[in-house]
């Protein structure tokens, strides 16, 4: 077990050690390199090459990687060219808002897809599996911006259940531990505060989650009846053994093993439709920040780190779901 | 005189290798042809992209109006409060610049076709490409490429397409396409690594070696045309990945900005948003045509994926 956690934090450090590289290379290759792009098309050229010499670009390619790398450690992503706030203090904000998000569409994928896919499975065939495998593909199928102007439309404009953007009621004065509106409130027993920021996080959690939950569905099923015609399935029950607890024990205990490696997969589909999701309910997380960096003039230093970061957190809920195999699988915790 | 012989009993062998590759002596082509044709769903997907097909190419026959051109009847009341319905002549109305909203839509299909069928192209021969040199080379050449996939796989496909727009200082059809193209290469190349590898170990390509048939015939004509299959499925998948792709860039601003350029992902993306409360049509029409071509290219992606599964054989 912890040979395997060695190990793959090993490979932790190479694959964002590559990563560094492929972002500084990014960053070099900005339409007329990182100077022009902070300075914009009025710079004259003394106060180019004055910045030139105050970031370095004239020393040797190694030596800029190197503070680069530096730099980057120690969290100093300089300042964001549109409201000269300090990256760190962006993404302070925008994190929590995100993974806020996310983590709720995947409670809906989760919660939602793994009984729906293993229903499918058990009447196959039948009534239940063939809506399943539709609404599956329509659900891959759907740009899910779209859908949110959908749901949005329905729900707020018609029938006025949920608001239609934003984390929190304009007025309401909860107070910030940890950015995690819905967790705030709970910490400082702000009940009405979670209460509303959890009527705010329904319909875009919702949006966000089809795409995982039509994925989360469809690997269920298969993977269901992947097990159900293994040899010690038919075991236990020729030993007699309740339906209930095949079920439970044999069954959905063997078949989660594809369904938590996809659930580490669906957190890059659950990033980036994040970024769609949260244009649609002006939402304020990172995927705002990186529409907003991207729109006019681009924000690099900010577009670089949220894209930086959001991978790290991509490549470390798959390292801890190669983890967790090891709770579920006790063949890989031998090992 | 020997050598001719030698030769020619070489060949035959060669011969013999390709047509253990094909179990069953049936090509396995034509065995995947006949099950899929069994399969309702595979046939609804083929249905969709036939008619998909047929209306991007015959779309200067079926619709109505020039895309691009303005009609009086559409301007006359068009504000920013008000675009023209359903009138005789313009069975869908107009679009905000008051051009025929139907034509756009059937035009719409060539433009959504050339930017999914080329995305998918380049991405495949790319990922092909770099998947070849892995599986074949083996060694170091595959430890770099395979690292170089894992870092572009690190990200998820859409920030690392809008990384890939937002290098560019202008955004232009090229640009979407590029960028969307790149995101599959990763996948492409590790799909074709795996079936080069499992290719490598074969009986067939160990015949063709203890043959002496040179590395670079047995990589092209022997391991290269027998694990193409797994690509050619996932490329029909792609092509409905690429499109949603496409439209989600149009949607954050980074799309083609030619207004004039019917696309359904553009409409989508920018009018079918900006206009969604005055008349939600332009969403809609645009949305539900993705929708199902997507649908049309996963199903038969799908269907076809099963029927070359060796594991549905019979």
């Amino acid at each position: 077990m912890l040979r395997v956690i060695v190990r793959r934090l090993l490979q932790l450090a190479v694959t964002l050690f590559a990563l560094s590289i492929l972002v500084f290379v990014w960053l070099r290759s900005l339409p007329g390199g990182p100077v022009d792009a902070m300075l914009g098309d009025r710079a004259t050229p003394e106060r180019r090459a004055l910045l030139v010499k105050a970031l370095g670009y004239d020393q040797p390619i190694l030596v800029q990687y190197w503070r680069f790398l530096q730099r980057t450690l120690v969290g100093d992503f300089g300042a964001s060219t549109r409201s000269g706030d300090s990256v760190l203090s962006v993404l302070g904000r925008a994190f929590p808002a995100t993974i806020e998000l996310t983590v709720a569409a995947m409670i809906i994928a989760v919660g939602l897809g793994v009984p729906l896919g293993y229903l499918a499975a058990r009447y196959r065939g039948r009534m239940p599996d063939n809506l399943s495998v539709v609404g599956t593909l329509v659900g891959i199928s759907i740009p899910i911006f779209f859908l949110g102007y959908l749901l949005k439309d329905v729900f707020t404009q018609h029938l006025h259940w949920f608001p239609p953007s934003g984390r929190i009621s304009i007025g309401m004065d909860n107070t910030h531990v940890t950015g995690f509106f819905v967790l705030d409130g709970i910490l400082t027993r702000e009940w009405d505060a979670s209460a509303d920021a959890i009527w705010h996080l329904i319909l875009p959690a919702a949006t966000l989650a089809t795409i995982p939950l039509a994925v989360i569905v469809r690997i269920t099923r298969a993977s269901v009846l992947d097990v159900l015609n293994e040899d010690y399935v038919r075991t236990a029950e020729a030993k007699g053994l309740r339906a209930k607890v095949v079920r439970q024990r044999h069954v959905l205990r063997n078949a989660l093993l594809p369904v938590v490696t996809t659930i580490g997969l669906q957190t890059g589909a659950l990033l980036a439709g994040a970024v769609l999701t949260e244009k649609v309910f002006n939402w304020g997380g990172l995927g705002t920040e990186i529409t907003n960096s991207i729109s006019g003039s681009r924000d690099y230093p900010v577009l670089q780190a949220v894209l930086m970061l959001a991978a790290i957190v991509f490549i470390v809920v798959n390292l801890l779901v190669d983890l967790s195999y090891a709770v579920i699988d006790p063949r890989v915790r031998v090992r | 005189m020997t050598n001719v012989l030698a030769e020619k009993k070489k060949a035959r062998l060669e011969q013999l290798a390709q047509a253990a590759a094909e179990p069953g002596g049936v090509g396995l082509w034509r065995e995947a042809l006949r099950r899929l044709r069994r399969n309702p769903a595979g046939m609804v997907g083929a249905v969709i992209v036939l008619a998909f097909l047929l209306l991007a190419v015959f779309a200067p026959l079926i619709a109505p109006h020039d895309p691009a051109q303005r009609f009086k009847e559409l301007t006359d009341n068009l504000r920013a409060d008000h675009i023209p319905g359903a009138m005789s002549g313009f069975p869908l109305g107009g679009d905000p610049n008051g051009r025929d909203f139907l034509s756009r839509l059937i035009y719409g299909s060539r433009q959504t076709l050339f930017v999914g069928v080329l995305a998918t192209l380049i991405g495949l021969t790319a990922g092909v490409t770099i998947g070849a040199l892995a599986g074949a080379l083996g060694g170091w050449v595959d430890m770099l490429l395979m690292r170089l996939t894992d870092v572009m796989l690190a990200l998820p496909s859409l920030l690392l397409a809008i990384s890939l727009v937002a290098l560019a200082s202008k955004s232009s059809q090229w640009t979407v396409i590029a960028a969307v193209a790149t995101v599959n290469v990763p996948i492409f190349a590790r799909l074709l690594r795996g079936a080069m590898l499992a290719q490598r170990e074969s009986d067939h390509v160990l015949a063709a070696r203890s043959l002496g048939v040179k590395q670079r015939a047995i990589v092209l004509r022997h391991m290269l045309p027998n694990s193409l299959t797994a690509v050619i499925v996932q490329a029909t998948l792609t092509f409905s990945v690429a499109i949603l792709d496409a439209a989600a860039l149009s949607f954050l601003g980074l799309g083609d900005p030619d207004i004039n350029r019917a696309e359904w992902g553009l409409m989508l993306g920018t009018d079918g948003q900006r206009y969604f409360e005055v008349r939600p049509e332009l969403a809609y029409y645009p949305a539900i045509a993705i929708v199902v071509v997507a649908l049309g290219f996963t199903l038969l992606g799908e269907a076809m994926r099963e029927s070359i599964d060796p594991k549905n054989r019979r």
